[in-house]
């Protein structure tokens, strides 16, 4: 500027092109601010796919664009944000192609620990109030993971405090994510770590991990600042395996400690979340076997206690045989003596009766009831014969008595008295059908008389027109032709028309009298 | 009782059931021969626990990524 202002007092001023002035600009701008640091604050930041990061650096009257080059921006350990304020060093360019100058950014820093932690807070109010730090969103953690996914740098102090506490207390499958814990690319590297594990499936090429921990040593607050990203956040809340974080120390709380299903104080506390102690479960299994049998043992002791308990309050079997065997022996005793005893006395009784049982009664005995058998058997036939006859002479007699006549008599009286009610009954009949005829003509003449033809017989007359009868003179005016009625025929008058009704009305209309 | 087989249940589903087996056999409120069956079923719980534990193999692999930040496979990782 000064150039040109002392060129145009000089009042001779030379001539540039374009390209001239705009390379006398550029090379006053890049000499006199080779080297400058400004405080101001972020404004819009874009981050083409080139990796190089265009911003805008402001403050409430002024504006300077910037950019950092990729390689510069990779090295940042805070990413510019907008709004955020900071002091950038680095030197002012021109872009003589377009009228422009911005400063090219060769470092990036938050102005003071205040402006990235009233961020920090902004951001956490953001994500709270989208309840990913609810507490009913935590998973447990499983009791014993079979493979556990570290996302951490692979090499450093964090990784091996892990696994050596892993060994110490139960040695597990471990599959570490390699990523930058530090710098620019740790946010969008521990988020994609996150995601990535997610992603694999059981079955598939690598194994998924049932565990998660995001883990990181101590450090600034610039050096934590990845975790302090909103991208490594919602990686952290969106994951489906259980995932503890362990960021620092205990002291420093990192944004993924909000959203984490368990947040471990240290790297090695997390793997003390991770599993149980091995030994600690091999001895409680021990001492479960052991429990059991114990516990087995105790029952089938009181089992057999109470067996033998039991067993001496049943009374001794030979005591309960002592009374009977002691009664069967006694009547075993006896049992001979009386045996013989009774044999004697029937032998006794026999004898007395044996004394009185001789043949020659016997024989006696039965050659007298012979005797008795033969003599009835004699008495037997006569007797028998003078029955039948005295019944055959009985059944004689009756048959004698015994005649047709009275019955025929019988029969001729029925059919003379039978013939007599016929008669009175023909009789009868006639005499009622006559009297009934005469009452009929009686009463055929009475109808005679009443008849309207009867009354034609004494010199009226019906009057018809179209078969109806005409009963007024305005009817008979009004008629084509009409038709008298006399005792002793029809006559027609006037008109001449037939009657319009084939079918006359039959003539016992009574309406006329 | 749980319907996973036994040969087929986590350590805490199997450590978790024989708990609730040597409770009701120290209680001692079950018949005899339900007891003798909570017994074999409590000795093959412990058979499972065991052999879970025994599985305690350290095993570390790193992932591996291709430029773009995607897992192409793993290396063993040793030393650390």
């Amino acid at each position: 500027m000064d150039l040109i202002d002392d060129a145009a007092e000089t009042g001779n001023t030379p001539e540039f092109t374009v390209s001239e002035l705009s390379g006398a600009v550029k090379r006053v701008i890049e000499g006199e601010f080779g080297f400058v640091r400004i405080r101001g604050e972020v404004g819009r930041v874009s981050r083409p796919r080139s990796g190089h990061v265009y911003l805008d650096l402001k403050d409430d009257r002024a504006v300077i664009a910037g950019v950092m080059w990729k390689g510069v921006a990779a090295r940042q350990q805070t990413q510019p944000e907008e709004g955020m304020e900071v002091v950038a060093t680095g030197r002012l360019t021109t872009f003589p192609g377009q009228s422009k100058y911005q400063i090219v950014i060769e470092d990036l820093r938050p102005a003071g620990a205040g402006a990235l932690m009233a961020m920090l807070e902004k951001r956490k109010a953001q994500l709270q109030a989208e309840g990913l730090f609810d507490a009913a969103r935590k998973k447990p953690l499983p009791y014993l993971p079979e493979i556990i996914g570290v996302v951490t740098s692979p090499s450093g102090a964090v990784i091996r405090d892990i696994l050596h506490r892993l060994r110490d207390r139960f040695p597990r499958k471990v599959l570490i994510w390699p990523v930058a814990v530090q710098g620019a690319a740790c946010a969008p590297e521990v988020a994609r770590a996150i995601t990535g594990f997610n992603a694999l499936s059981d079955g598939g090429a690598l194994p998924r991990p049932d565990l998660l921990i995001v883990a990181r040593g101590g450090g600034s607050v610039e050096d934590l600042w990845g975790f302090n990203e909103e991208i490594v956040a919602r990686a952290a809340a969106a994951s489906d395996i259980p995932l503890i974080s362990a960021v620092g120390h205990e002291t420093d709380t990192t944004l993924i400690d909000f959203v984490s299903d368990r947040r471990a104080p240290t790297p090695t506390a997390a793997a003390e979340l991770a599993v149980p102690v091995r030994m600690e479960l091999l001895s409680w299994v021990d001492e479960a076997g052991a429990r059991m049998t114990r516990a087995m043992g105790q029952r089938a002791e009181a089992r057999g206690q109470r067996l033998r308990d039991l067993a001496r309050a049943l009374p001794r079997p030979e005591a309960l045989l002592q009374g009977p065997r002691q009664r069967l022996d006694t009547r075993g005793d006896r049992l001979p003596q009386a045996l013989i005893r009774l044999v004697d006395r029937q032998r006794l009784r026999l004898s007395d009766h044996a004394g009185a049982l001789r043949p020659g009664t016997l024989s006696r005995t039965v050659t007298a009831e012979r005797q008795r058998l033969s003599d009835r058997i004699a008495r037997l036939s006569p007797a028998l014969e003078r029955l039948v006859k005295g019944r055959r002479e009985a059944l004689a007699r009756r048959a004698d008595g015994l005649s047709l006549r009275p019955l025929q008599r019988d029969i001729s009286v029925g059919r003379e008295r039978l013939d007599g009610l016929e008669r009175r009954l023909i009789e009868a009949g006639r005499q009622r059908n006559l009297a009934l005829r005469q009452r009929l003509d009686a009463l055929d003449r009475l109808r005679e008389t009443l008849g309207y033809r009867e009354t034609l017989r004494r010199g009226y007359a019906v009057v018809r027109a179209d078969g109806n009868v005409v009963t007024t003179k305005s009817a008979a005016e009004k008629s084509a032709g009409l038709e008298i009625e006399f005792a002793d025929g029809k006559l027609k008058i006037g008109g001449g028309a037939a009657p319009r009704k084939a079918k006359p009305k039959p003539p016992e209309q009574g309406s006329l009298f | 009782m749980s319907d996973t087989p036994i040969e087929e249940m986590t350590f805490e589903q199997a450590m978790a059931e024989l708990e609730d087996v040597v409770g009701k056999l120290e209680r001692g409120d079950v018949a005899l021969e339900e007891s003798i069956t909570l017994y074999e079923r409590g000795a093959a719980l412990r058979k499972r626990c065991e052999a879970k534990l025994k599985e305690a193999e350290e095993k570390v692999h790193a992932i591996t990524l291709d430029a773009e930040g995607n897992p192409t496979g793993t290396k063993p990782v040793e030393g650390l």
